[in-house]
């Protein structure tokens, strides 16, 4: 472990875990940094240590009691780190909901969870607070920190964050040895967090984590890639997600390597860059994203400068195949790959702000081989990892110098994973969650003497790497009787940059195809460049034009599928798959059953011989409202 | 700082009376009245040509009626340049963008400050002392009042250019903003916005007006009727240089002459939603 040595025990919680290290870096270090008003604002270990420590005492004054569950929603920022390391110390739980969540998202976890408080950013927060309010009769506090348009709210239940410090302040004059005995009470084994999960299928369901699986978690992540106190970590990824709680409280705390959180979420690109991070976890459509700028930035860049590129992307490929393939790199192919470090790589890199970064993870949907391969290429340390929510955060990951794209990696220290006879992968760990909160059903479905059932199926490769073939359920059988995954294929599709989101269809029927999303912003500049007009995504979506491009992508990567996966035909949706529609989970996975109905009529056409389908159906916008839309799509034949 | 002025809530700010303004032949205005009280959301609306834009030029100094007096806080501004009455404290935003779209969207606001800046050319060069303490507080006024209120964080250094309508309009707000005024002058501020943007400017509009920090009196020249009947505190109904009615909402809403005048047969009063 990177240098701190403190030793994870049974006896250990993280609202000790925080009171040790904020005594140890008090006002010498920063502890994490926000940016404000267009400056990085830094607040030190001690900094952090009174406004927790205030927090949870005003929260204890309004009547917090050990074992209540707080739940927070907001973007990244201090505040909601203070919050939750707040409720925490009270021997609270945390519950953490997605900032865009709906209302019925909201208010089933809300009143599932038995939640009492509520921290909310701003108003757009507390007005989901205040909606569901009357349902949930267990909440009662509602706090909110951003007082921007909280001026024509006065009720006795709301009350600023600013105010709890208050309240917290005066409880700990009256009561100076209150926090710390807080603090020292309770052991690992108590629940810390309450974390609903995704579910690609049913309702979500919260799965309760203890402080020793989420410290131990951290230090046998770290046993794997040190991280150190010097490191910095930008903080931008939903704490509603396990993976940024494992970063930021699991490691970060443990650590001490300092938290930056981003102006605001259309910043954080930018503000990535400007913090240069030594580590970073993300799911894949963040990388995809990088991908997709740096292909849009070439298309539009000058002939000199894309023919740099092209030379830097040739060598760094060749170099990085051979290191995929464990060969020796020759010396005259090392050197041009110094060369196109210098000219190319390293500067693309600084674009990304990917220039301090030693690794970086990818995990919670599967990436293709073909993004993997662009970050190598540029000289990233991107890795693989493998885990869920119920092990808080993730049980495999890739190791330096051991990447293969097509697995998933080795599991880390103090864990066990095996595949059933059914080929279901299952693991064991300290970190392995202790069940469902309310729901012994899905506990003993999931939890079997100590062991996860993940759900997911795969197999352990010769080299005792994992390989997570899909979700059972979504693992498709082509026409030859052969098992295929539909993710494979969308994940291709995807590396077009002209592709938003792609849906394969295949499962026991004749011939595979697929429902494209184009993306807006780049098909829109594609198609302005080419002069075409157009006034929405539906109307450009249904360009003869831009069926012709979308199935020269498609071509792209039908080229190297067995024949029986190639794809032979394809509508272009009419709008982008959304959260909001319920067509994807809040964290961007495509929710096949829930698709596959809605969209039963393209289904149905795509295998019949007509030539267009008819549309008429509603859309959802965020604040609920709702359109209506008729329309014909047309379906494009693929000759392979 | 301009704000306060030793005016109270619901006094007159500003007072047109009987201004006239010719084109030639046209009467763009005829003897048109207008009493704006401090701390309104004063809306003027009226058909195309009604002398809405006319108005506005009028009150911040563009034109010069060739009869009648403005009023601004009690002190004659009838013969003031716009620049004069700029740094009595009106400031405004065009129908038709009037940013400087090579500029960055931080340097257009900057300029909006442009009043409040006393260093001179020398000063200005060292950036020591005074001068130093005046753009740290500019800077500060735009950061946090500015640029956090209209949530233009990520736009801060683009070329203003370069941006989809719906944001130069926000920035083109932001400018005038920057002037830190006690009357402002919203001339179409929602034309052509999509109904998400119309919902964000509308906000800003009301945060503008009621927050403690800013309480700036708004003259509002608007065709969203929604919005206008939604906001404001009174509203002004002109028809080809005449004035049909001043009142409230429901009451303008109400009257027959300005609804054949305006409105049609149709209930266009209707909000939008």
């Amino acid at each position: 472990m990177g240098g701190n040595g403190m030793e994870i025990t049974k006896e250990l919680t993280i609202p000790r875990l925080f009171v040790t290290q904020c005594r140890k870096y008090g006002d010498r270090k920063v502890a994490m940094r926000e940016k404000e008003f267009g400056i990085w604002i830094p607040f030190t270990w001690q900094d952090y240590y009174d406004n927790v420590k205030y927090l949870s005492l005003g929260m204890v004054s309004l009547g917090l009691k050990r074992g209540d569950k707080v739940a927070m929603i907001g973007d990244n920022r201090p505040e909601g780190l203070w919050a939750e390391m707040a409720a925490l110390c009270a021997g609270g739980v945390a519950v953490w909901l997605f900032q865009d969540c709906m209302m019925e998202e909201v208010k089933y976890i809300i009143d599932h969870s038995d939640s009492r408080f509520f921290f909310g950013e701003t108003q757009e927060e507390v007005d989901k607070a205040l909606s569901i309010k009357d349902e949930c009769p267990k909440l009662k506090t509602i706090v909110w920190d951003d007082p921007k348009g909280m001026r024509n709210y006065h009720q006795e239940y709301l009350i600023s964050i600013k105010r709890v410090q208050e309240l917290g302040k005066a409880l700990d004059q009256k009561e100076p040895d209150l926090f710390e005995k807080m603090v020292n009470e309770g052991t690992g084994d108590d629940v810390c967090l309450l974390f609903y999960t995704s579910g690609t299928t049913a309702l979500p369901k919260g799965a309760l984590l203890t402080h020793w699986n989420m410290l131990t978690m951290g230090r046998n992540l770290m046993a794997v890639d040190p991280c150190y106190d010097t490191d910095d970590f930008v903080s931008y990824l939903p704490f509603a997600w396990i993976g940024e709680q494992m970063m930021s409280i699991s490691c970060g705390l443990q650590i001490g390597y300092t938290l930056n959180f981003p102006e605001e979420p259309e910043t954080a690109q930018e503000n990535i860059r400007e913090i240069g991070p030594h580590v970073m976890f993300a799911p894949p459509r963040l990388y995809e994203g990088m991908t997709r700028q740096v292909q849009v930035k070439y298309i539009d860049s000058t002939w000199i400068k894309r023919k740099v590129y092209e030379f830097a992307t040739y060598v760094g490929y060749k170099a990085a195949n051979l290191r995929f393939e464990k060969k020796p790199v020759p010396l005259g192919l090392r050197f041009l790959n110094w060369v196109a470090s210098i000219t190319m790589q390293k500067k693309l890199k600084d674009h990304l702000g990917l220039s301090r970064l030693r690794h970086c993870y990818t995990g919670g949907a599967a990436m293709g081989p073909d993004h993997f391969r662009f970050f190598h290429a540029l000289g990233v340390n991107l890795k693989q990892i493998y885990g869920q929510t119920e092990i808080a955060g993730i049980s495999i990951v890739h190791r330096d110098g051991d990447v293969k794209f097509d697995t998933v990696g080795t599991p880390i220290p103090e864990t066990e994973v095996k595949i059933t006879e059914e080929g279901e992968i299952i693991s064991r760990s300290p970190s392995v969650f202790i069940g469902y909160y309310k729901n012994e059903e899905a506990t003993q479905k999931t939890l079997v003497d100590g062991w996860l059932y993940s759900g997911d199926r795969g197999f352990i490769d010769e080299d005792g790497h994992l390989v997570v073939f899909d979700r059972s359920k979504d693992v498709m059988t082509l026409s030859d009787g052969r098992p295929f995954s539909p993710q494979y294929l969308e994940t291709r599709l995807k590396f077009s940059p002209f592709i938003g989101e792609a849906w394969a269809i295949g499962d026991k029927r004749e011939y595979v195809t697929a429902v494209m999303c184009i993306d807006y912003a780049v098909v829109g500049k594609w198609a302005d460049d080419k002069k075409l007009n157009y006034t929405s995504y539906m109307e450009l979506s249904q360009k003869p034009e831009v069926y012709d491009l979308v199935q020269k992508q498609i071509e792209e990567a039908n080229r190297d599928l067995p024949a029986v996966a190639k794809i032979r035909k394809f509508v272009n949706l009419y709008k982008v798959f959304d959260a909001d529609d319920e067509e994807l989970t809040r964290t961007s996975k495509l929710k096949r059953a829930f698709v596959e109905n809605r969209y039963k009529d393209i289904v149905n056409g795509l295998y019949s011989g007509a030539d267009t389908v008819h549309m008429d159906t509603k859309i959802t916008y965020e604040d609920g409202r709702e359109q209506r839309i008729k329309t014909d799509l047309h379906i494009q034949k693929i000759n392979v | 700082m301009v704000q306060g002025g030793g005016l109270k809530e619901g006094e007159t700010i500003l007072r047109i009376e009987d201004v006239h303004m010719y084109f030639g032949k046209v009467a763009a205005l005829a003897g048109v009245n207008l009493n704006v009280r401090k701390g309104e959301i004063h809306s003027i609306i009226g058909p195309n040509g009604a002398g809405k834009t006319v108005m506005m030029n009028c009150i911040n100094g563009l034109y010069k009626p060739q009869k009648g007096e403005i009023y601004f806080k009690g002190e004659r501004v009838t013969h003031l340049k716009p620049y004069a009455r700029a740094e009595r404290g009106i400031s405004r935003t065009f129908q038709k963008l009037e940013l400087f779209g090579g500029m960055s969207v931080l340097d257009n606001i900057r300029l909006g400050r442009h009043i409040h800046l006393k260093s001179g050319i020398l000063a200005g060069s060292v950036y020591v002392g005074k001068t130093r303490q005046e753009e740290i507080a500019s800077r500060k006024f735009i950061e946090e009042e500015i640029i956090d209120l209209l949530e233009i964080e990520s736009i801060r250094d683009k070329p203003a250019h370069m941006l989809p309508y719906g944001l130069q309009k926000r920035v083109e707000l932001g400018r005038a903003l920057a002037l830190n005024p006690e009357l402002i002058l919203l001339d179409e501020p929602l034309a052509g916005l999509n109904l998400e943007e119309v919902e964000d400017m509308a906000r800003f509009i009301l945060d503008i007006n009621e927050e403690e920090r800013w309480k700036v009196t708004c003259v509002l020249v608007e065709h969203d009727m929604g919005v206008v009947m939604d906001i404001s505190h009174r509203v002004n109904v002109l028809n080809f240089g005449n004035q049909i009615m001043d009142g409230p909402p429901e009451e303008v809403q109400g009257n027959p002459e300005v609804i054949k005048a305006y409105l049609g047969e149709e209930d266009l009063y209707s909000t939008r939603r």
